[in-house]
């Protein structure tokens, strides 16, 4: 697929000195759907901004469709922003929102209506168009919104924090929702959120930024799974990160840290024999192997004690003394009722296995900084 | 919620203690105190005596009739119209720029300009009346109605300029992002979407700014040439003793401020409506 968007170092500085953006390139493809993901500050509303034409970058540039739009205001560039909050205009009804850009592009009356009706039916709120906005719920708002941001068919479209301002459940809906609506429509999204799961939810491709950078681009499960840095392993779900000595043993990796003696692909990267690096292990990929358990072919068993256990409905988290620095984080999801799960109890040992390619090494001080941060606490 | 109040739960009556009678009465008080004197005056307009002392005598329009017919009084009355109506278009004119300014742009000065322009307010008629004066001598511009204008432009113009910034400083200005955003110039956003929304501060301003150049008397006593505004003639003719026409003058336009009001407050209601906050 053509690139649709193009950024070439482009970087932003605000008044102050504080460098939001440092020196990003980015490739996106047409009618896909990325999202690009960090804390707040991390410089990814300032990088949707610039690409709307609200923000212009102090030096790089923004193509699009190969043209260079680095310079160009809002209003001369064909790309449409979905507002944190919304932004509807408080003094106009639901369709004359959404007209709106068609009424200042000189549309004729008429097929405004049609296509503001059109517009009101994909957004399913086929009857809310005489509404002012003060008159809708928060999930009327934001589709209204979304609405508005799509009647210009926009070659792209900027979402902005879509989620934030809904509740836990109407957010899962409305994930799915937005996603569907994107494949329907076949307009390349790209949107701003600093809530991992869904990025993961929603996007072909995640770009996880940091501090004005960019720290990966890739599928969720490249991010998920195969995490370049420990940044990106910490910020994309929970994981455990322990002080382990490495060791050869013949073609693979030895992570040594008190009782616990884990197996680790070798990446190549040349890690040295006998030094201290951070052993990275999702606590969901740890197998328990209760009574009859098996673990899988090549994977590393080793014993642990009971130190806690924290029950959350459809899982249990068992924290393991291991002999380590830190206790070993476990995540067991239950098919059963938790007393026929036969789980071990406080105090008492628990066996378990995890997969060699699952797990990883870090370098040590790298985690230190990136716990220092805070990032996924 | 409405619900409950509409069962009749929470309108349970309470005795009349002495607090809150108290309280009534005193309210009562306030409300003559502003009021009484406008309604005497309302009464000895259409009262038949030459002279503005009870008892009342018989009912009569013959006062509204004489003021109504009374060429000076009438050409006054239009005088101040016209000074209201050009002073209120100059304070728009330079008042909402001067609070788009203030409210958008940073440069050197800003506070120092920002203060500057809210002075005339806060200074005696008096002085800006003596002062201007002194500049037209200076320049020798001729006295006219014109020159009043100019004074009352210069007075009350910060009126405007505070009451559109203040409006401007709560203004979501992401609405006018997204205006932009689907392709509005900044002249289409002003118009389409900054304009509608401070609408009512404009308005209150503008009535406000009329309301005080219609009754000034200091500045235009200055700078008027031979031109009477109405505050000037009632001045004059009071010297000689109140008659009733000026009851009459001075009812007429108590109605006709009242309803000034009630359409302002009806403008800026159903603007405030629509205004209300979304919030997510």
């Amino acid at each position: 697929m053509a690139n649709i968007l193009e950024l070439s170092n482009v970087t932003k500085t605000f008044r102050g000195g504080v460098v939001a953006v440092d020196d990003i390139s980015l490739d996106i493809s047409e009618g896909e759907f990325l999202t690009m993901l960090g804390p707040s500050g991390c410089g990814k509303t300032t990088t949707l901004r610039m690409i709307g034409g609200f923000e212009y970058p102090d030096s790089g540039s923004i193509l699009l469709d190969g043209q260079d739009v680095t310079d160009n205001p809002p209003y001369r560039r064909p790309v449409n922003m979905m507002f944190q909050d919304f932004a509807l205009f408080p003094h106009m009804s639901s369709a004359e929102n959404i007209g709106y850009g068609l009424k200042i592009a000189g549309v004729s009356r008429g097929e405004i209506e049609e296509r503001v009706k059109r517009m009101l039916d994909l957004i399913e709120l086929p009857d809310m168009g005489a509404r002012l906005p003060s008159q809708l719920s928060i999930g009327q708002r934001q589709r209204i919104a979304l609405a508005r941001a799509l009647i210009n068919n926009p070659r792209v479209l900027l979402l902005d924090e879509p989620m934030s301002a809904l509740d836990a459940k109407l957010k899962e809906t409305m994930q799915i929702e937005l996603r569907h609506i994107h494949d329907r429509i076949g307009i390349t999204f790209i949107m701003v959120t600093h809530d991992q799961t869904e990025s993961m939810i929603m996007s072909d491709r995640i770009i996880v930024m940091h501090a004005g950078r960019i720290e990966q681009i890739g599928s969720a499960t490249e991010l998920y799974d195969h995490p370049k840095s420990a940044y990106v392993a910490e910020f994309l779900g929970t994981s455990n990160m322990i002080p382990a000595t490495v060791s050869k043993d013949g073609s693979s990796l030895m992570a040594r840290a008190g009782d616990l003696s884990i197996a680790v692909d070798d990446d190549g990267s040349g890690i040295v024999e006998g030094s201290v690096r951070s052993l990275f292990i999702r606590p969901e990929k740890i197998r328990l192997l209760g009574d009859g358990g098996v673990a899988y072919d090549g994977a590393s068993v080793f014993t642990g004690k009971v130190k806690e256990l924290f029950f959350s409905g459809n899982a249990v988290r068992i924290d393991l003394d291991v002999g380590a620095d830190r206790p070993l984080m476990v995540h067991h999801q239950l098919d059963t009722g938790l007393e026929q799960a036969g789980l071990p109890m406080v105090g008492e040992s628990a066996t378990c296995s995890v997969r060699p390619e699952t797990v990883r090494l870090f370098d040590i001080a790298e985690v230190a900084a990136v716990e220092a941060e805070g990032v996924g606490a | 919620m409405a619900v409950t109040s509409m069962n009749g739960v929470g309108l349970r009556k309470r005795p009349l203690d002495m607090g809150t009678t108290g309280l009534g009465v005193a309210a009562m008080c306030v409300l003559a105190f502003l009021y009484l004197p406008i309604i005497t005056l309302i009464i000895f307009s259409f009262n038949s005596s030459s002279i503005t002392r009870l008892p009342l005598e018989s009912f009569t329009l013959d006062w509204y009739v004489k003021a109504l017919s009374n060429n000076d009084l009438m050409t006054a009355v239009w005088n101040s119209v016209l000074v209201g109506s050009a002073a209120v278009v100059i304070c728009l004119a330079i008042g909402i720029p001067t609070a788009l300014a203030l409210d958008r742009y940073d440069f050197p000065g800003k506070t120092v300009f920002r203060r500057l322009v809210i002075l005339p307010i806060t200074l005696p008629g008096l002085i800006t009346g003596v002062s201007m004066l002194t500049f037209f001598r200076s320049v020798d511009i001729q006295l006219t109605i014109w020159t009043v204008i100019i004074g009352h432009g210069t007075a009350l113009t910060a009126i405007v300029v505070t009451n559109v910034f203040a409006r401007l400083q709560r203004f979501d200005r992401r609405i006018e992002e997204a205006s932009a955003d689907l392709g509005a110039t900044p002249l289409m956003t002003f118009w389409y979407v900054t304009l509608p929304n401070i609408r009512a501060a404009i308005i209150g301003s503008a009535m406000i700014s009329f309301t005080l150049s219609f009754d000034e008397l200091p500045v235009t006593f200055f700078l008027t040439g031979r031109d009477n505004t109405l505050p000037m003639y009632i001045w004059s003719v009071i010297r000689r003793g109140i008659t009733p026409e000026i009851n009459a003058i001075g009812t007429i336009i108590v109605v006709v401020s009242i309803l000034l009001i009630l359409i302002s407050v009806l403008l800026m209601h159903s603007d405030n409506q629509k205004a209300g906050p979304v919030k997510p």
